[in-house]
């Protein structure tokens, strides 16, 4: 960059500024470009190849994968699992967590800062590392099974098990949950619950008509950050569920790396269209959300 | 990256004491220990003598002493805190230059690379990894067919990968702290006859730094803890702290491993404590 003479021309100066828009642009976009967009276009071009012997790709181009993924019930029932795990999270996630994030509102800001601070350092602490507390918690010889025979019940194989992958998953993504939910009732204004009590109306038609309604963006935003990454994951299935519990995140784990031969065409293809269904699924939720929002 | 107002003002029933706001506690009260339990019971298994580390059977320190000879282990740890570290520099600096290019220009292309910016928070974490595991596999592919050059996954595909999703990231909030800036501090600098470096160096810089900081340390923390991305980028020869934990966790449980995500856990609560830090240090 030069520096600008005061008595310049207005078309150096639009030269200038569109060199220096270049410069401000162009390292991160290029960095996106070469390291995200290229390999999502790569992925599209190896879901249309052929699998080779030895877990090579070989470049004929087909459509063998797509059909595939129709018709074996195998894939199917993974999207539909992890479809389903991933909406019993959220709704499970946004019950606990709508009542806390409300509790944190209405606390003395001391009290209320606390509480939010210890509902980040879960949010910011290794996903991995809450998952493998609760294999201890769960494990044989662990203090639920202890508990279990204190209170006269015979041990239990507590993990893995679907159960165990519920838990894991609503213990880690609580937080994304409650954050947007406080800060979207952070900025309600409660006069208009008391608006609404003078006006007759009960707690709940309030609750319902007027608190829920406007903070119905922090819901959105909640359910959305659980959502995507619980469909995707396959950390805890895989280490809270075994092989008993197959998420679409486990079987792309396995066509890419452990299956013998791995496949990569068939799981580039189930990996777009789980992300095509994906974005699907998120944009009819904002479309429905906004709409009776208004 | 969630934008939490601190200082909300409080609602004037908030002191009204009912059954509903008994409950309310309650439900918080259980919900708090539900989170914390386990992280408790992690911290305490750490210091247990018990070989399987599931149980309380005395103390001992024994598990961190030996996590300081394990070489593996050291080598791992290493390895992820220069990940995070380096990554963290290269992206907050092409995040702070994009946000910047967002914020204050007009230009064609704009709206699309808004969405592109989003995209790598939106899209699921594992299909963005099978993404760069395919790419660089191509890539590599094509180079040694192309020039006889053979280059594998190493510490620096890893690297490249995690600049790539934490970018989005520093972006968002680095342009939140650009949202509010008063562009008449810059005016009121042009006038007296700085030079645009001057500008930005002297004025638009230490003003949004706060922000800049913020995204660092959002960086940091997401390289340090990301599992996904490093587990399909890292290739065979290196040793990553996440990846290695989930290997051994894999095996068994064990009081080492225990230790060592104790270890995590604190080094978490710290970036947390330093990034609220930051925050205060912004209102």
């Amino acid at each position: 960059m030069t520096v600008v003479a005061p008595d310049e021309t207005p078309l150096a100066h639009q030269r200038q500024q569109r060199l220096r828009l270049w410069l401000l642009l162009a390292p991160g976009a290029l960095w996106l470009f070469f390291f995200f967009v290229l390999p999502l276009l790569i992925v599209m071009l190896y879901s249309f190849a052929t699998p080779g012997p030895t877990g090579n790709v070989i470049w004929q181009f087909n459509f063998d994968s797509y059909i595939t993924l129709i018709g074996k019930d195998l894939y199917f029932n993974a999207y539909y699992r992890s479809l389903w795990v991933g909406l019993q999270t959220t709704v499970i996630c946004l019950l606990v967590g709508y009542p806390l994030a409300l509790y944190m509102t209405l606390a003395e800001p001391k009290q209320r800062n606390l509480l939010l601070f210890l509902v980040l350092i879960p949010f910011w602490t290794n996903f991995l590392v809450r998952t493998y507390a609760w294999m201890i918690i769960l494990s044989n010889n662990g203090l639920i099974n202890d508990l279990l025979q204190w209170l006269g019940f015979a041990k239990q194989l507590l993990y893995p098990s679907a159960g165990a992958v519920l838990v894991g998953l609503i213990y880690g993504n609580l937080p994304f949950m409650v954050l947007p939910l406080f800060a979207s009732l952070a900025r309600f204004d409660f006069t208009l619950m008391e608006a609404s009590a003078d006006l007759g109306a009960g707690r709940w038609r309030s609750f319902w008509r007027i608190m829920f309604p406007l903070t119905v963006p922090g819901v959105v935003a909640g359910s959305v950050l659980v959502f995507i990454p619980t469909v995707g994951q396959f950390v805890v299935s895989d280490l809270l569920g075994g092989s008993k519990v197959d998420l679409l995140g486990n079987l792309l784990q396995r066509l890419f790396t452990r299956s013998n031969p791995p496949n990569w065409p068939l799981g580039s293809a189930l990996a777009l269209v789980f992300m095509f269904v994906l974005t699907l699924i998120v944009i009819i939720y904002f479309r429905t959300t906004t709409e009776e929002d208004r | 990256m969630i934008d939490v107002p601190v200082s909300a003002t409080r609602p004037p029933s908030a002191n009204r004491s009912t059954a509903g706001r008994r409950i309310l506690g309650l439900h918080a009260w259980l919900t708090y220990i539900f989170l914390y339990a386990p992280i408790v019971i992690l911290v305490l298994f750490s210091f247990t003598t018990d070989t399987f580390g599931v149980r309380w059977t005395g103390f001992t320190i024994d598990w961190y002493l030996r996590l300081a000879r394990d070489t593996r282990m050291i080598n791992a740890t290493v390895n992820t805190l220069w990940v995070a570290l380096v990554a963290t520099i290269i992206s907050t600096v092409c995040g702070t230059l994009l946000a910047l290019a967002m914020e204050r220009y007009r230009f064609r292309g704009r709206n699309g690379m808004d969405a592109l910016l989003y995209l790598p928070i939106v899209i699921p974490e594992i299909v963005m990894a099978l993404a760069l595991l395919a790419f660089f596999s191509f890539a590599f592919g094509l180079l040694e067919s192309l020039t006889g050059i053979k280059l594998r996954m190493n510490i620096w595909t890893v690297i490249v990968s995690h600049v790539a999703f934490c970018i989005s990231f520093v972006v968002v909030v680095v342009r939140a702290s650009l949202k509010g800036f008063d562009m008449r501090l810059e005016e009121a600098g042009a006038d007296l006859g700085a030079d645009p470096q001057t500008i930005f160096w002297r004025i638009t810089l230490p003003l949004i730094m706060p922000g800049v900081i913020g995204g660092a340390l959002l960086a940091f923390t997401l390289s340090l803890d990301d599992f996904i991305i490093s587990f399909f980028t890292v290739g065979p020869g290196t040793n990553l702290l996440p990846v290695e934990v989930y290997g051994r966790v894999k095996r068994a449980i064990t009081p080492s491993i225990n230790a060592i995500s104790t270890i995590m856990l604190v080094v978490s609560m710290a970036l947390v404590f330093l990034s609220q830090f930051v925050q205060r240090q912004r209102d």
